[in-house]
């Protein structure tokens, strides 16, 4: 390490103001402050300083919260490839083809994205950060798996330079930038974000009887046909058990790459709750809003859809994964304690709505969450509008 | 029931920010602060409650095909519905002078911030806009003041969200090029983007 640093600090003088590579003063810093901690930091005596956090860790404890889904996922791409070839195989035969499809996206994710951030960066002259790690690693996450790379890549510069930079960088966003990327592939590619892609078959036949439609897809079909419960058509599929709800809560299933596990998000929102990374009043709240919309429709019970038993609606598609990865975004949600129960449980409600109403988009969360992000400024305004005015009815003058 | 679903549709399916890109003059130009889009705003769904449904009783009385029967068998074949437009756009002028004059007295501060824009909510397109759309859609009069309120809410909410979002980005470090405009255009594409939730939804 001492010989990195002083490798570093012999170069510092070339960077700095009128040396040699004064422009790409803030790739030396990036490459500086990633490999080791900032030396410059709040004043340590203080009452305001009560932690020693900075983007720095907060951004490296996400990823670092993200990595059970990773690997579960690139698990997981394994495993559907073979139980839709019908072929046995082992642990490692199943994790060698995921890592041979999903790194590749993993890396396109990165490079795409971090080449715009390092161009504006040295243009802009802004710092560049961890921040970029996060929304690299969530891209490949919420992409089927057989995506094409260059899709990939046109979705993260989209979604880096639009929603991120023309704002100003990191923090500064109004949307979630990699549900826009996911957005943005959605509207302009839809053959491969749609329909039967959720499963890496690389060119092998599928065994008979195989369907790669995901739960989600399931349920709707079911509602369309109406001649049987959701649950029964679940508990139906073409490979056994695929789709009951242990299952489903496992996530060993067809789906975003990322995004099949419950289980595996809940252990990332474990991190991120205890760290105090993640809001959890975002996250209770998202589940809250689910749970009751779903029941207020099973009351309803208009089609077989909105009888599914609302505990279904958080173990399929991408709901777990947004809630806990996507919604608590620190930037774009709600900035209020206040206004991210409310925030939340519209993120909740409205997945429920989009899902069971709306036939063009199977899954809700990816725009319940681009929506609330929208309006999470005003729910941000109107909160402190209402603290302004009790407060001012308290004072006495 | 039926009501109710015109309503959800009009604010937010067919959103006239969003779906039909409808009213941006005074959309872009008045969402500086959320104060001031939040009087445009109800300022617009005001106009829009009183003009549809009086455009609706012009067009049903006046201008359609045979509407003017009541004054006289003699009249029953006569067709004005090519003076459609004028008569709408008298409407509204009409309608918005005297908003106009009720917010100058009511709240002068509102009336002051809002300025030019008021008189200028005449040659919203939206408001037109919506007029036209109840004749295409073939509206009754209860339809038509249902489909012009709940499209000034649809604009209304499209405002004040643009606004609340505009207040947020004074903390943020949008290019020079960008400044102004240029970064409340990219917002609106990107806020289009998150509305695209609701299209194709079937009530």
């Amino acid at each position: 390490m001492k010989a990195i640093k002083d490798i570093l600090d012999q170069q510092r003088h070339l960077f700095q103001k009128g040396g040699k590579y004064e422009n790409f003063y803030y790739l030396f810093e990036m490459a500086e402050t990633f490999l080791f901690t900032p030396d410059h930091t709040a004043p340590t005596k203080g009452v305001q300083v009560r932690d020693a956090i900075d983007l720095k860790r907060l951004m490296m404890t996400v990823v670092i919260a993200m990595i059970p889904c990773l690997l579960f996922g690139i698990w997981n791409v394994g495993h559907q490839h073979y139980i839709a070839t019908g072929q046995v195989a082992s642990f490692i035969e199943k994790f060698g083809i995921g890592c041979y499809v999903v790194l590749p996206m993993l890396l396109v994710s990165y490079a795409a994205g971090g080449l715009v951030e390092v161009i504006f960066a040295i243009i802009r002259k802004h710092p560049i950060n961890e921040g970029f790690l996060v929304t690299g690693m969530l891209i490949p996450l919420i992409l089927p798996p057989t995506i094409p790379l260059w899709q990939i890549a046109l979705g993260t510069i989209f979604a880096v330079v639009i929603a991120k930079e023309a704002f100003g960088g990191t923090g500064m966003n109004v949307l979630n930038i990699a549900m826009t990327a996911r957005a943005f592939l959605y509207f302009a590619y839809p053959g491969q974000m749609s329909g039967d892609v959720w499963t890496y078959l690389g060119g092998a036949t599928p065994v008979e009887g195989y369907s790669g439609a995901t739960a989600l897809a399931v349920a709707y079909d079911t509602s369309v046909a109406g001649t049987r419960t959701v649950e029964a058509a679940l508990g139906d599929s073409w490979y056994a058990g695929l789709y009951e709800l242990k299952n489903l809560f496992l996530g060993a299933m067809p789906g975003s790459v990322g995004e099949t596990s419950t289980l595996m998000v809940l252990l990332g929102a474990a991190i991120l709750i205890v760290t105090g990374v993640g809001s959890w009043k975002i996250i209770v709240s998202v589940f809250g809003g689910t749970l009751l919309m779903g029941y207020l429709f099973n009351l309803l019970g208009l089609n077989e859809f909105m009888s599914m038993p609302p505990h279904y609606h958080l173990v399929i598609g991408g709901l777990a994964f947004g809630a806990v990865f996507m919604a608590t975004d620190p930037v774009t949600a709600s900035h209020t304690e206040t206004g991210k129960w409310i925030y939340g449980f519209l993120i909740g409600v409205l997945t429920v709505i989009i899902r069971v109403f709306n036939p063009a988009y199977p899954e809700g969360i990816m725009l319940a969450v681009l929506l609330m992000n929208v309006f999470a400024p005003l729910i941000d305004f109107y909160v402190v509008q209402a603290n302004k005015k009790r407060r001012l009815k308290r004072a006495t003058v | 029931m039926e009501l109710i679903s015109l309503g959800v549709r009009s604010i937010f399916i067919d959103n006239m920010v969003f779906a039909y890109f409808l009213g941006m003059c005074s959309y872009l130009a008045v969402s500086k602060k959320v104060s001031t889009a939040v009087g445009l705003g109800l300022a617009v769904i005001f106009v829009l409650t009183i003009t549809v449904p009086a455009n609706w009783l012009i067009k049903e009385f006046i201008l359609k095909e045979g509407a003017l029967s009541w004054m006289g068998s003699g009249f029953a074949s006569v067709d004005l519905s090519f003076l459609q437009f004028i008569m709408f756009i008298a409407i509204i002028a009409a309608m918005v002078q005297l908003v106009e004059m009720v917010i100058e007295k009511v709240s002068p501060a509102l009336y002051g911030s809002l300025g030019i824009f008021l008189p200028l909510i005449a040659v919203n397109c939206a408001i037109l806009g919506s007029s036209l759309f109840m004749v295409q859609k073939d509206l009754n009069l209860v339809e038509s003041t249902v489909y012009g309120f709940s499209s000034g809410i649809g604009w209304f909410l499209a405002i004040i969200a643009l606004a609340a979002i505009r207040e947020r980005l004074k903390y943020s470090n949008v290019p020079d090029g960008l400044k102004g405009l240029g970064i409340t255009f990219i917002i609106t594409g990107l806020m289009g983007l998150a509305f695209m939730s609701f299209i194709g939804i079937s009530i």
